[in-house]
């Protein structure tokens, strides 16, 4: 992550302990007895220190969510990447539709024709196809599936 | 209910009393100095059993880890490029092992291609903090594809509509 950390020279401002908590807790808390102690005895803080800060990191909305990140595949559920192409008067109002649906895990904006990315996940897989046909019926627009079909690598850390 | 179709030769099959902690944290784990003793309260259950559940869960891989997700804007991560390619299907395997391998790839996936619309089979996330940033690490993607790629672009993201993670519902 060399290249990545070099250029963080523009970083917003945390504290040395924001930081050290930031790029600790990205990483797995260790399922221990007092986890956030044992957190806090790596890092040579106070555990109080450690739950306030990652409190005020949740409510600064720095972090987005703190807790268990569950792998929807090994759940036995299903989970694809869609893209829609929504025209620029309609984009907010298309959003929220898409959106109300609480199979849309994340979804994003982008810079293309294809303007609206969002990752759909299901208790079932077969629960995908109806989930798009429901979105495409709730929206009038066409979804384009792009389901992963081989996986390469998923490592997500950003180092502050 | 859970049907195992998963990916993974040895399927862990979620109980009742797994499904019930997920739902419990899938908004956050408790902030209290013992997490589990919480949840246990909450579930009528002692907190060794509910620390056994997690680390089974994470030993089988239904959770990847319990850790805290960034706003990756908030970071100073402004820029994030998706960047997608045309890649040859004989290469494109190979191709994409050595992608995910580079250390600014986030994630790395073959997708499927919308012909004539959508050609790109290969999508590489690429984290920065300036466009210029995220096009130069493109280029050295670019460079590693040679002529096993017949076409790239890389699709910027200008806003996060959403983002709450998985969700199981509350049936």
């Amino acid at each position: 992550m060399s290249a990545m950390t070099e250029s963080l020279v523009t970083t917003p401002e945390f504290t040395e302990v924001e930081r050290a908590v930031i790029n600790r807790l990205q990483t797995g808390l260790p399922l221990v007895h007092s986890p956030y102690a044992a957190v806090a005895n790596e890092l040579g803080m106070a555990e109080e220190a450690v739950l306030n800060t990652l409190q005020d990191l949740l409510d600064r909305r720095i972090f987005t969510r703190f807790g268990p990140m569950f792998h929807a595949g090994e759940m036995g559920g299903g989970l694809t990447l869609a893209a829609m192409r929504i025209p620029e008067q309609d984009f907010d109002s298309i959003t929220a539709k898409v959106n109300a649906f609480e199979e849309v895990a994340h979804n994003y904006r982008r810079e293309h024709e294809l303007n609206m990315w969002f990752v759909l996940a299901t208790e079932a897989p077969d629960d995908i196809a109806r989930v798009i046909a429901a979105i495409e019926s709730a929206t009038g627009y066409p979804v384009y599936n792009m389901p992963k079909e081989e996986e390469f690598h998923v490592h997500l850390h950003f180092p502050v | 209910m859970f049907i195992s179709t998963s990916r993974s030769d040895h399927s862990y099959v979620l109980c009742s009393l797994d499904r019930k902690l997920i739902l419990a944290t899938q908004s956050g784990l408790p902030l209290v100095p013992d997490p589990w003793g919480a949840l246990g309260e909450e579930l009528g259950l002692p907190a060794d059993e509910i620390l056994a559940r997690f680390q089974r869960m994470q030993t089988a891989g239904v959770i990847r880890r319990v850790a805290a997700v960034p706003d990756h804007y908030r970071l100073g991560y402004r820029f994030n490029g998706m960047t997608v390619w045309d890649v040859r299907d004989d290469a494109i395997t190979d191709m994409g092992r050595q992608v995910g391998e580079l250390p600014f790839v986030s994630h790395c996936y073959r997708r499927p291609r919308h012909l004539p619309y959508w050609n790109y089979n290969l999508f590489a996330m690429v984290h920065g903090t300036s466009r210029e940033e995220v096009e130069d690490k493109a280029s050295q993607i670019h460079d590693l594809l040679g002529d096993t790629c017949e076409g790239h672009t890389i699709l910027f993201s200008s806003a996060i509509l959403k983002k709450t993670g998985l969700r199981l519902r509350k049936s």
